[in-house]
């Protein structure tokens, strides 16, 4: 039977199936040929901002960057030892903050780690001021006296490429020191040597054995120094501030230098990472639980409302007839189309205390004119400006699951017995939930994740953790922890709108009827 | 629900009243914020709130001087312009990629369907405050914030998934067989798609478009990050204005607004109404 | 021979201008970045227009930001597209920027004009001159104004006023932000003016500080655009409030509303331009060359016609004339007057430069509970 064993043949000799598959194949190239660009383009400008923001949430290269000696140093450092760091981690850290001075980052580093620590931004600030006129300049003084050489950056040019195995840290010291002299658009062979070029000298010299250099220079270097009296850093440091000699200072530092944190998630949800775990922040700093949570009451008040409002008035107009509906739709519809700001500007002269509603109150003697209600820069007219804003997205949703209920289910209910308001009940209002559903999550996802109308009319209190993004944006600049903020209201709003999904499908989603 | 049958108890005629004024006051509620503004943006005086003169209907109560400022201020008028400057730029490109997608999307097969339309559509998911850091800094890294270009790509970005919804949704009526047809008698591609697909879906893309334009034309959370003061637009100028420097302006812009929002909701609408006879999905 | 001649000509007219028009191509667009409202204004008619005029090939554009200034220039620096030429500042923002590297250090003396008896203008600005990279322009000062119909027969003489919510009830408005709240705090509840920031410095000073605004916590109205307390004392809004003296000055006198100001324990701040780092040379040359023009002792005195800011260059202080258009005489609404002055308290920027970011960060805290 050859034609069961033959496979169909196209007109051209191929076999069907694979004519078809490659149809098919074709077809689904050409689909995603008109896809592509718009894909592409989402990708770019919306996608890849959003995964810029994620990445913003954990980064914390700052530290590493601006003191990396110090990281460096603080690995070795055993904290549960009790007392400061020793005399390397001092050494390390003065050599970076006079470099970080010099380019102007010991600042942002102090503002970054004051974040997880009030008060490490003024020590920064403060220490940054007097880190350049330290005692390390009796070093400098000593070997300038002893030979004029060293006040040759030439000398120390050479050095650091023919000694630079028995001075690691001048070495190292004169490289940063080379670079930050050429980013300042100087030249280090004409730049006198800095303080922190000696210091590192000294403490090379001190660890070699006396007249264990090739080099007269060193070896007369060598002898000099055993005879200098010796420069604390650790001291140096603690007169600036005490807080220097506080372990606590350096743990957070050693916490905090990873290039990747947890910090701002953490500090998002009121906690912070500390050497000894997580734990909650004071009392005092506990503000985003508060705020996400009132952001979630608002949000929820502002749907409730909606509902209650919106569901008589699409009941209405679902059952009314078709040309009056139409007619009333437009009242709905009109608010929806008017610019945002139009209805808000138009919610702050109606609010006011010496607004239209106040005086009309006031007109009907139902206030004293002494005794005006305070509706604006509170929850309330938060509330309020949004309910107004929001209800069209509840009553449109509403309105087309009303439309397919039937009519004659309530009337089938009432002829066999029920009242008006079983039938509603029992029979009716189980056929809207739906609707309710869709256009509850649809307010609830829009509401959390409102600024404009918050920051207009909610003061302090009627505020939503969107203006507090946005206030780390423009006015703190922690924009890691308005990054994490924002990863964590987008989670929300992603599992919101996976639920509406299933509810209702994204395809479904209608506008403006 | 029409009209009550004669033999309604008193109950029932007493709630069917109270329904109705419980329905007129919502309505009230959605519609008198948006008509107060009207009267009060005529007001002579420089507040927000009836002057006597108004109540009495007297017409020195009344003036254009509010208008006449916001045709005349500078900083208004650079935030119009700079309005009609980006919002039609941004449109043409969401449309003109959107349509385009839509036609692909609604093809019978294709891949990572469910994914690609949740990410074309998430710029209307996402809440605009996010939107608008993760433009901000990610736009500042390549040196787009502050510009021109920035905020209209933004813009088009969160028109996108209007023109998607709206053009897709006139693409599901779509009869494929119009299109085999033409092919069979001999159209190219082309041919097919600008004589038969693209008057058919026409109002789905010019309804989409209008959104997209609305959507850039009153946006003001992305802009305020993304833009510079040489993109400061309408909005923008609003919020600001609001925030700071609060001048009865405001009104007769808002009033503006709202006369060419109305003017765009009966094209809309108009719009809808022949698409709907065009497939044939609804009578007259 | 007419080569020579014409080279000759150009070098004798590049030393007729000046040093700065020698040094490089001068770019024909400048943006100015300034705070908008009346303050702009001002800056625009003193400075701009007469700059204009001399120079006819220029554009010059506003941008409404300074209230974002370092948030904004941060974004800037980062992409490596700084779009400013000009920056107004307060003296705090300078000093971070300037902290920062944002902030382009200049040397005074080589940069502005020296005052017309010759002195050199670092000694013309004196002690004005707060940070390497500030060019100090206006000397303002934050104050109350309240409603002259609110408060009684009894109006407020001293800024202790805010905290008695007896005497003057009904909403006050003070500014989102810890600076000279903190400080009229602890005034108020008995701190020495001398000691206000020993005892800020203090975990406990500012356990009190928060204490005693606690205490209004709830009838204040947060503002944080100066126009917002005019605003709200011309709406009957609040019965007090803080604000800059200017705008105040424009409440009062222009605009002729119910409105009282006290000076006592006005808080002297300074205003002024920075250039951002980064701007190609033809760009940050014509920053200069405005800069130079805009900050010379006419041009800081010619201000004050439009604004009763006073001019931060001691020259420009026997030039102030009337306002422009009410003709009134500014020097009485100077905050640098010496009736005025009798009782100032002089906000200190190298510890606020310290403290901003702690203290930040506990009074939002202490905002939003």
């Amino acid at each position: 039977m050859t034609a069961i064993d033959s496979p169909v043949l196209t007109a051209d000799g191929t076999p069907l199936k694979a004519s078809l598959r490659r149809a098919l194949r074709r077809e689904k190239a050409r689909a995603f040929l008109l896809v592509s660009p718009l894909l592409l383009f989402v990708l770019l400008t919306f996608i890849a901002p959003i995964a810029d923001m994620l990445f913003r949430s954990v980064e914390n290269g700052i530290v590493h960057d601006t003191i990396p000696r110090t990281v460096q140093a603080l690995r070795n450092w055993d904290p549960e030892q009790g007392g400061s760091p020793g005399d390397d981690v001092f050494e390390a850290f003065y050599t970076d903050m006079v470099f970080a001075v010099e380019r102007k980052s010991h600042t942002r580093l102090g503002s970054r780690l004051n974040y997880e620590r009030t008060g490490l931004a003024s020590l920064f600030r403060k220490s940054g001021r007097r880190v350049g006129k330290f005692d390390t300049t009796d070093y400098a003084d000593a070997f300038t006296t002893l030979d004029q050489a060293w006040e040759d950056p030439r000398t120390w040019d050479a050095l650091a490429v023919s000694e630079g195995a028995s001075l690691p840290r001048t070495a190292s010291v004169h490289a940063t020191w080379r670079e930050v002299v050429r980013t300042d658009g100087g030249d280090p062979l004409e730049e006198e040597p800095w303080d922190v070029l000696y210091a590192a000298l000294y403490a090379d010299l001190m660890q070699a054995p006396a007249g264990g250099f090739d080099n007269p220079l060193l070896n007369d270097a060598r002898t000099a120094a055993a005879g200098l009296e010796p420069v604390s850093l650790r001291e140096q440091f603690g007169a600036i501030d005490e807080d220097w000699l506080d372990p606590q200072v350096w743990r957070t530092i050693r916490t905090y230098a990873g290039r990747y944190t947890p910090g701002y998630f953490l500090n998002s949800v009121d906690l912070k990472l500390t050497a000894d775990g997580v734990q909650y922040r004071d009392e005092g700093d506990r503000i985003y639980i508060l705020l996400f949570g009132r952001t979630l009451y608002m949000s929820l008040v502002i749907t409730i409302s909606c509902i209650l409002l919106g569901y008589p008035v699409a009941f209405l107009l679902a059952n009314l007839p078709l040309r009056t509906a139409n007619i009333l739709m437009i009242l709905v519809l009109l608010p929806f189309w008017t610019s945002l700001l139009v209805r808000t500007s138009s919610w702050k002269v109606l609010l006011q205390q010496q607004g239209v509603i106040n005086d009309i109150l006031v007109a009907l003697r139902i206030v004293d004119d002494a005794s005006r209600l305070i509706l604006i820069n509170n929850q309330t007219g938060t509330i309020i400006a949004m309910t107004h804003i929001l209800l069209p997205f509840m009553i449109l949703p509403l309105y087309s699951v009303m439309k397919t209920i039937p009519p004659s289910y309530v009337r089938a209910a009432k002829s066999l017995g029920a009242t008006d308001w079983t039938a509603f009940w029992r029979v009716y209002f189980p056929n809207s939930v739906p609707g309710i559903g869709a256009g509850s999550v649809l307010v609830f996802i829009l509401a959390i994740g409102y600024y404009i109308t918050p920051e207009l009319v909610g003061g302090t209190r009627g505020v939503f953790i969107s203006n507090r993004i946005a206030y780390h944006i423009s006015s703190s600049l922690n924009w890691g922890l308005a990054a994490a903020l924002g990863t964590i209201l987008l989670f929300a709003v992603l599992i919101l709108y996976w639920t509406y999904d299933r509810i209702v499908g994204i395809d479904n989603v209608k506008l403006g009827g | 629900m029409s009209g009550l049958p004669p033999y309604a108890s008193f109950t029932q005629k007493l709630w069917h009243y109270a329904f109705r004024v419980i329905c007129g006051i919502v309505f009230f509620f959605l519609i008198a914020p948006i008509i107060v503004i009207i009267p009060l943006s005529f007001n002579a005086q420089d507040f927000f709130t009836f002057t006597p003169e108004m109540l009495a209907l007297d017409p020195d109560g009344y003036s254009l001087k509010h208008y006449n400022d916001f045709f005349t201020n500078p900083d208004w008028q650079q935030a119009m312009w700079n309005s009609i400057r980006i919002a039609p730029m941004a449109t043409l490109l969401s449309v003109s990629f959107g349509t385009l997608a839509a036609i692909g999307l609604s093809q019978p097969h294709v891949p990572f369907r469910r994914a690609i339309m949740a990410i074309l559509i998430s710029p209307m998911i996402v809440p605009l405050i996010i939107s608008a850091a993760g433009m901000y800094f990610f736009y500042s890294r390549i040196g787009l914030q502050g510009s021109y270009w920035g905020v209209v790509l933004a813009h088009a970005a969160l028109g996108i998934p209007f023109v998607i919804i709206t053009v897709t949704a006139t693409l599901v009526g779509f009869d494929r067989s119009l299109t085999r047809a033409a092919a069979s008698l001999g159209a190219n591609p082309v041919t097919t798609f600008a004589k038969v697909q693209m008057p058919l879906i026409l109002p789905g893309v010019i309804s989409g478009g209008l959104f997209a334009f609305i959507t850039s034309f009153d946006e003001v959370v992305v802009v305020l990050f993304v833009g510079s003061a040489g993109q400061k637009t309408l909005p923008w100028q609003m919020f600001t204005g609001l925030r700071e420097q609060i001048s009865p302006t405001i009104l007769a812009v808002a009033t503006i607004l709202v006369t060419v929002s109305v003017v765009l909701l009966a094209t809309i609408e108009i719009l809808r109404r022949r698409s709907e006879r065009l497939r044939g999905m609804s009578p007259g | 021979m007419k080569l020579k001649k014409t080279v000759l000509a150009a070098a004798a007219l590049a030393l007729a201008v000046g040093p700065t028009a020698v040094s490089a191509q001068l770019a024909d667009d400048i943006t100015l970045v300034s705070w908008g409202g009346a303050y702009q204004k001002s800056q625009h008619r003193a400075y701009v227009e007469p700059y204009i005029a001399d120079n006819p090939e220029v554009t010059a554009v506003w941008d409404e930001s300074s209230y974002e200034a370092v948030a904004k220039l941060r974004a800037m620096n980062e992409a490596g597209n700084v779009t400013w030429d000009l920056v107004d500042v307060v003296a705090s923002d300078a000093i971070r920027l300037c902290d920062e590297g944002l902030a382009m250090e200049i040397d005074h003396d080589e940069l502005l004009a020296p005052a017309p008896d010759g002195s050199s203008a670092s000694e013309d600005f004196g002690d004005l001159i707060v940070s390497d990279c500030f060019i100090p322009q206006i000397v303002y000062s934050t104050t109350f104004g309240y409603r002259t119909d609110m408060v009684g027969s009894t109006p407020p003489t001293d800024v202790c006023a805010v905290f008695d919510t007896a005497t003057y009830p009904g909403k006050r408005s003070l500014e989102k932000r810890p600076i000279n709240n903190m400080e009229w705090a602890l005034i108020c509840d008995g701190v020495p003016k001398a000691d206000v920031y020993d005892v800020l410095e203090t975990d406990e000073g500012q356990a009190r500080a928060f204490a005693k605004l606690d205490t209004i916590k709830d009838d204040v109205i947060w503002w944080s655009a100066g126009a917002d307390t005019p605003q709200l004392l011309a709406d009957g809004e609040v019965v007090i409030g803080s604000t800059y003296n200017g705008r105040l000055f424009s409440v009062i006198e222009e605009q002729d509303q119910p409105v009282g100001m006290l000076w006592d324990a006005q808080v002297f701040d300074l205003d002024g331009w920075i250039i951002p780092v980064g701007l190609p040379a033809d760009r940050l040359a014509r920053a200069k060359d405005f800069v130079r023009f805009a900050t010379d002792t006419q041009r800081l005195a010619d201000q004050a016609k439009y604004i009763s800011y006073g001019p931060a260059r001691m020259s420009s202080a026997p030039l102030v004339g009337q306002h422009a258009d009410l003709g009134i005489d500014m020097a009485p609404h100077m905050p640098t007057d010496p009736e005025n002055a009798k009782n100032t308290f002089l906000y200190n920027y190298e510890w606020w430069a310290d403290y901003r970011d702690d203290l930040d960060a506990k009074f939002q805290a202490w905002l939003a509970q």
